[in-house]
């Protein structure tokens, strides 16, 4: 056994890593020279000397970071500090499915032919982040749903940094394979516990089968130290349903490369995001839908609001291949820009290469309506509450297709806090 | 309860309103008609606060106070309240929480806890009947997909809701058929009492027949011309403006 485990399934991943690890060195991190990384500059995170590996198991208690699970409701959990995995604050499953580590995946022999299959075959083997995460990623989630399967409940994936490092860089690595007719619902979340510095370069890999549904929520409303570079690839098959969403509520620099490749025809893929910075933060959201095959869908709906000396940029890039007729892809980034100081570069891409689709883009920059505020403090309004709900209503449409509805309320919350209101209702 | 000496107020250098005396005393009714771009909207945004408008000379007081450096919220707390002859749509909020937000606002203007939950369903319940809104509407997007009687009558509603001391309605006749009118008009007057006024703002003399004013005014040119009784309004129906345009220039 222990022969298996060192050589034979370490085998094949070790040869993934070797030639990510020459990638990589070939082409260092990206540079804004590069067209994709034109308004995102990684210069000052490179500056950091950031630990890899953390030197310590570092716990925390339940009680200190229950706030930043969904706790209102039961669900699975797979909680890493400082990328290690923790048992006590997880709650993994084997029972009709997997829900457990990475790490587990990679090394047992009775996951090979699966990780043969699966690992870092979605996943981009040029693109320099990505290779740099596949060449030392250790740990992440691993989620496998069979055939007809559903779990029973939502899963958390958690990353906390502990900020018992000076500063600490993490390569976090997800596979979630749901196979036919199955279902599930995921809730990812990478939180610092103090001001150090930390960086996340995160890859995921979703592969959906036919007719398979994957609800994926992505909460980033971390510190003001903290970086999530986040890559996500998802492979889907015919009729299945795969959506996105993207709650973009803090953290330093956050870059969210999702990618989507329709493989299949009948289906359709939704990518929605609201992102509320202010201070310096900066998101940059890069998506990627590639219309491979004829008569799928996609929607695309980002919603910004922009204060402070913040910066967002929204590059939307649909590829409609020759053969994909009959394709409806949709994409829509509206922002609001609330200060004088902050910015906002919104980018459509759109290469269609058939000629029987409907394709509609539109992306707006503008302040809040005043003629509405007006109207608003007529009625009684304050200026402050008034702003917040045109706000609130301006992000609304992107939350009523979140399917958790104790999560729904959760960014409901969140959006308030960030706008610095209490409403006193949820939309 | 109003009054407004001298009032000059202009857009970007544009001055509209050039010089509006008006008193309106509790309990009372008036009609200010005139013909397109004398300023009657001008009146009733200046009245409410718009800041868009600057006050460069006279002022409006309300009850004795000066609201000069009073802004739009805080005039509505006071007891002014504006229909809007367009009406703003705002998706995603529904009628009923934006009344709650606007109810809850003015309460806490005043020092009052939040109305309990109960109460102010009662309440939206209550004054919706009476404007004969159907309750599914209440939970549609502000004014969103509404149409233009709709849209007036959801404004009347919130007067309803809000129960101002001093309404002013810009043009709320515009765009209702005679049904809605009608209602719109009975909302109104079931409003009307001897502790509050109401301002109407109207370039046809229609809703007059409704909610019969106590005066009427003109204005041209960003001046009232010319004041009288509900016999005025009927005057101009028959003889339109211009002879008070001519009027007035001499």
């Amino acid at each position: 056994m222990a022969f298996e485990n060192n050589v034979d399934v370490e085998h094949p991943v070790h040869d993934v890593r070797t030639e990510a690890i020459k990638n990589f060195e070939n082409k260092g991190f990206p540079s804004k020279k590069e067209e994709a990384w034109k308004y995102t500059s990684l210069n000052s995170l490179q500056k950091i000397d950031f630990s890899i590996f953390p030197k310590q198991d570092n716990a925390i208690e339940y009680k200190d970071v229950k706030k930043y699970f969904i706790h209102e409701i039961d669900t699975y959990k797979i909680v890493f500090i400082d990328g290690v995995y923790s048992s006590n604050l997880s709650e993994t499953t084997h029972d009709g499915v997997d829900i457990c580590l990475m790490s587990s995946a990679l090394t047992k022999p009775m996951y090979k032919q699966i990780i043969d299959v699966y690992f870092n075959k979605v996943a981009s083997k040029d693109e320099s982040l990505t290779t740099l995460n596949t060449a030392f990623c250790r740990e992440g989630a691993y989620i496998y749903i069979p055939k007809n399967k559903m779990p029973k409940k939502p899963v958390e994936i958690l990353h906390f940094a502990t900020g018992n490092e000076a500063s600490i860089m993490l390569q976090p690595r997800n596979l979630i394979i749901v196979e036919e007719n199955a279902e599930v619902q995921i809730i990812e979340r990478h939180q610092s516990l103090t001001a150090n510095e930390a960086l996340t370069n995160s890859v995921t890999e979703i592969f959906a089968a036919k007719s398979a549904i994957v609800d994926y929520y992505k909460i980033q409303n971390d510190t003001a130290n903290a970086s999530l570079i986040d890559n996500t690839y998802v492979d889907q098959k015919g009729k299945s349903h795969v959506k996105v969403h993207t709650f973009s509520f803090g953290g330093k620099l956050t870059r969210n490369n999702l990618n989507f490749y329709q493989n299949g025809e009948y289906m359709d893929s939704t990518l929605k995001g609201v992102t509320i910075l202010g201070e310096k933060q900066h998101v940059d959201h890069h998506t990627l839908v590639h219309h491979i095959e004829p008569n799928c869908e996609s929607h695309q709906d980002y919603k910004g609001i922009y204060g402070d000396s913040s910066t967002g940029v929204f590059n939307g890039k649909i590829i409609v291949d020759k053969i994909a007729q009959k394709t409806n892809a949709f994409q829509k980034n509206n922002n609001i820009l609330i200060s004088d100081k902050a910015t906002i570069n919104s980018k459509p891409q759109l290469e269609i290469f058939a000629d029987d689709v409907k394709c509609s883009h539109g992306c707006t920059i503008g302040q809040l309506d005043e003629d509405a505020m007006f109207y608003m403090q007529t009625r009684g309004i304050p200026q402050k509450e008034a702003r917040a709900l045109l706000m609130y209503a301006f992000a609304n449409n992107v939350l009523e297709s979140v399917s958790i509805p104790e999560l729904k309320a959760r960014i409901n919350k969140l959006i308030a806090k960030k706008l610095g209101v209490n409403l006193g209702f949820d939309l | 309860m109003l009054t407004i000496k001298d009032l000059h107020a202009q857009v970007e250098d544009k001055e509209i309103l050039k010089g509006i005396n008006l008193t309106v005393n509790a309990g009372e009714v008036h009609a200010i008609m005139g013909p397109n771009g004398s300023g009657k909207s001008t009146l009733a945004s200046v009245i409410a606060g718009k800041e868009e408008f600057e006050v460069t000379k006279g002022s409006v007081t309300l009850e004795g106070e000066d609201l000069e450096d009073i802004s739009p919220e805080d005039r509505a707390h006071k007891g002014v309240f504006l229909s809007f002859q367009y009406p703003v749509e705002i998706p995603g909020v529904s009628v009923t929480n934006f009344m709650k937000t606007a109810i809850n606002e003015t309460r806490k203007a005043k020092g009052l806890e939040d109305m309990p939950a109960k109460d102010m369903l009662k309440m939206i319940r209550d004054k919706a009947e009476l404007l004969e809104i159907d309750r599914k509407f209440l939970s549609r997007s502000l004014n969103q997909g509404f149409s233009g009687g709709e849209k007036k009558r959801n404004e009347i509603f919130q007067m309803a809701m809000l129960e101002p001391k001093l309404a002013i309605l810009d043009e709320t006749d515009s765009g209702l058929d005679i049904d809605a009118l009608r209602i719109v008009a009975a909302g109104v007057n079931k409003l009307k009492s001897k502790d509050n006024a109401v301002i109407i703002i109207t370039h046809y003399q229609r809703l007059l027949d409704y909610i019969v004013p106590d005066f009427v005014h003109v204005i041209h040119n960003g001046k009232i011309v010319k004041s009288g009784t509900k016999e005025l309004a009927l005057e101009l129906e028959e003889k339109g403006y211009d002879w008070l345009k001519n009027e007035a220039v001499v």
